[in-house]
């Protein structure tokens, strides 16, 4: 199973190139998108297939195991959980896109730029040096950049330089944390960073430096609050496929993912790291809900909800950070919190696309995106609205829907950990949320129809449906089906962030 | 000597910044994005430095053993390459989007390029 | 208004462009042992080729690297490095340098340490081919205002 690994990076990357190629040639030109979608759907595959084999530990270069000097790719629980998240997002965007980016001209950068970001992603949650981290986050975000700005219209180019300009910002902050990682250890393992960190101590000031900075460059890819500023304008203007995959999978690989497997695997688990995780968590999930109630934009609003929902994560992981490094940890608990916040970054990737597809739909057959001037659209677009209603029970935390489950577990890990008012916070924006959503479906899809365009829509192509329906389909079916969810994919991805070092450790199997 | 350099380095780190924060021009503040790039770029490849080493390329004449103990640290001389080849990549994204924007709202200025709001 | 800039930097460039590029491509091919490498010296290369979109104007470089060519060549560099680190697959593992296995490097030979050499060539192309499309691109977009004193300064723009 070994060699399968690194394939995860190859194909979207090798397929970004012949996509380059082939479309220069002019009968070419209409293979790009079903190569795409091959190289997309393989990924999917090799990444259900590593679920069932343990960690695994790949050398590139055959640099093996005895001198920590070359590149490993790493593919432990949590990889799996997030590879396997990637790339059945990025399957539905790329069917969804097909319909979908016909009004734009040169699709072919379209599919190379969304295939590497999709490669760069894959690469990040298999990255196993701190370097390689960085370098594959450039790739995702670089490419990010340049899909927000697709369409080339005004607003799009303003949210694009602006996302730009904060997103190198917080690139260079990372930069610096890991080259003062670097000067202090001399080693980028992430593995050989543990164990020598442990060695200088824990509350060194050049440590705290590092990881002051590591955890500002990672909370703006991951949109915590005080640097949330970009993604209101960057994940409307996007078109409707990038916002998916943008709000669904980049700011978890690039933002949350990261921040975990650095506070958990590289730095450990401390009290002040776990505090400043938790109060990042809890502002962004207030402002992010309260700011989302006001808008009227549906696009935007949901682009706040990513916002809040991702404070929901962070707050699980940082409460689970807390109790780890308690004097007398109650691991169980711990991988509780983890368990709750891992299950709902799975869950909020899948109802979030979901929401952003059906918006995209609304706004392909309506021609906009202001509330005021949809309605009626349960009458004539059936499958968008049904899906439509799905993600936004899901995201509410309505049973027997998935975001349900996930932000119980959560609740009740709050209360059990002994943070009673932040639990209590997060049941109100719970309320809160469920209060916008029903403002969107009472102005969308209930009412008349304000416009005369959304009197006359009609459904979307059928591709456009059937990429909705899997993921509505995937929300409904992984609430129910939590017990085997957990134990074969949760369940380790909590233990790889918890048992820091014990797969990482160089005394670990290979 | 080399603490000034790096005391230099962050300097420019801090001019950049300056120029992102407070600048109103597109212009000069992708200029200040270039300046953080060069000065991360610079303080990464000072991390490496031994006084009086050698370049780290094996000669004529010399065995791996000798050469690891004079040569300045190669890693992060390879780092640094890869940096600057993502610095590049950057660059010119952000001065397609600069000039994309000029031919769109007419102006550099960012005051008034802000159709976004809320 | 006359295309590219005046017969002296015409002529000038003519000459010394294939020295440029010459240099750039011993950069990059003696990137094992000495410093430089595929990267240096591909930005090197395109600077030969911005060189001569400069002295000449853009509709008559174009005539000899369009930006359809500049980005076949930019994907078939970029996918010949990705071959030549899927064929270590074969012999050990991913990007393990297969020549390395026949034949061990000797200091400051130039066809020895491997698949470096070879990786080093592909990153040439893909660097060059890509900068010089980058240029291309940037360089089509419409002159920012009006003409600045009334001089005719160098064209190749599109309409």
């Amino acid at each position: 199973m070994m060699p399968f690994v690194p394939l995860l990076v190859i194909l979207p990357l090798g397929a970004a190139f012949c996509v380059v190629a082939m479309a220069q040639v002019n009968w070419m030109r209409r293979l790009t998108a079903p190569l795409a979608i091959a190289a997309v759907l393989a990924n999917l595959v090799i990444s259900a297939m590593l679920l069932g084999f343990g960690d695994i530990r790949f050398f590139v270069g055959g640099w093996g195991p005895e001198s920590a000097i070359g590149i490993e790719l790493v593919c432990d629980g949590l990889s799996k959980l997030m590879a396997v998240t990637i790339n059945l997002v990025a399957l539905v965007a790329f069917v969804f896109a097909v319909p979908y980016m016909r009004r734009f001209t040169k699709v072919w950068l379209f599919d190379s730029l969304l295939l590497l970001m999709i490669g760069a992603m894959n690469g990040v949650v298999l990255a196993g040096d701190l370097f390689n981290l960085f370098v594959f986050l450039e790739i995702a975000a670089i490419a990010s950049y340049a899909l927000v700005a697709f369409g080339c219209e005004a607003e799009e180019l303003e949210a694009a330089f602006k996302y730009m300009v904060l997103g190198t910002v917080g690139s260079a902050f990372i930069l610096l944390g890991v080259t003062i990682i670097y000067s202090l250890t001399g080693q980028l393992n992430m593995a050989m960073v543990h164990s020598l960190l442990g060695k200088v101590g824990p509350g060194g000031p050049a440590v705290l430096l590092a990881a002051a900075l590591l955890l500002s460059g990672l909370a703006l890819k991951a949109a915590m609050v005080p640097f949330h500023a970009w993604l209101p304008d960057a994940h409307p203007s996007a078109p409707a496929p990038i916002s998916a995959m943008l709000s669904g999978v980049l700011i978890k690989a690039s933002g949350v993912y990261v921040m975990a497997r650095i506070v958990f695997n590289v730095l450990g688990a401390s009290d002040r790291l776990a505090v400043i995780l938790m109060a990042m968590g809890t502002l962004s999930m207030l402002i992010g809900v309260l700011l989302a109630v006001g808008q009227w934009d549906i696009k935007r609003l949901l682009a706040y909800h990513s916002i809040s929902q991702m404070g929901y994560v962070v707050l699980a992981i940082g409460a689970a950070a807390q109790v780890a490094s308690r004097p007398s940890p109650d691991m169980a608990l711990a991988g509780l919190c983890l368990f709750g916040g891992l299950f709902h970054l799975f869950n909020h990737a899948m109802f979030k696309s979901l929401l952003f597809l059906s918006s995209g739909s609304i706004e392909q057959q309506t021609g906009t995106r202001e509330l005021k001037k949809m309605g009626g659209l349960a009458r004539r677009m059936k499958v968008t609205s049904f899906c439509c209603r799905v993600g936004a029970l899901s995201i509410s935390g309505v049973p027997p829907f998935n975001g349900f489950f996930s932000k119980l577990i959560i609740i009740v890990a709050l209360v059990l950990a002994g943070h009673e008012v932040l639990a209590a916070l997060a049941v109100f924006v719970a309320l809160v949320t469920l209060i916008s959503f029903i403002k969107v479906q009472r102005y969308a899809l209930e009412g008349a129809a304000a416009d005369d365009r959304a009197a006359n829509a009609v459904e979307a192509p059928v591709l456009m449906q059937a990429a909705m329906v899997v993921l509505a389909v995937i929300c409904i079916v992984s609430g129910l089906a939590i017990v085997p969810l957990g134990e074969h994919v949760l369940g380790p991805a909590a233990d790889a962030l918890l048992g820091a070092g014990r797969l990482l450790s160089t005394g670990g199997a290979p | 000597m080399s603490t000034g350099i790096y005391i230099l380095a962050f300097a420019v780190l801090l001019a950049g910044l300056y120029a992102i924060v407070a600048k109103k021009n597109i212009v000069k503040i992708i200029v200040g994005l270039l300046a953080v790039d060069y000065a991360l770029n610079l303080m990464l490849v000072l991390v490496g430095y031994r006084t009086g080493g050698t370049p780290p390329i094996l000669v004529e004449g010399q065995t791996p053993a000798k050469l690891a103990a004079a040569a300045v640290d190669p890693l992060p001389q390879a780092m640094v390459l890869t940096s600057i080849v993502i610095g590049l990549g950057l660059t010119a994204l952000m001065v397609a989007l600069g000039i994309r924007l000029y031919e769109r709202y007419g102006t550099f200025d960012t005051n008034r390029i802000r159709r976004l709001r809320g | 208004m006359s295309e590219g800039m005046t017969p002296i930097v015409k002529n000038a460039a003519r000459l010394v462009s294939g020295f440029i590029a010459v240099f750039g491509i011993y950069i990059a091919l003696t990137g094992h042992i000495s410093p430089g490498g595929g990267f240096a010296g591909g930005v090197i290369l395109a600077a030969a080729a911005v060189l001569i979109v400069l002295a000449f104007g853009r509709a008559a470089a174009e005539r000899i690297f369009t930006p359809s060519q500049c980005h076949l060549w930019d994907a078939a560099g970029a996918g010949l490095f990705l071959a030549v680190a899927v064929i270590g697959y074969f012999s050990g593992g991913f990007f393990v340098n297969f020549i390395g296995h026949i034949s061990k490097g000797q200091v400051g030979k130039l066809f020895s340490g491997g698949t470096i050499l070879v990786s080093n060539l592909f990153i040439l192309i893909k660097v060059a081919a890509g900068l010089v499309g980058a240029f291309l691109a940037l360089s089509a977009f419409r002159r920012m205002g009006a003409d600045a004193a009334g001089g005719a300064i160098e064209g190749g723009q599109t309409a």
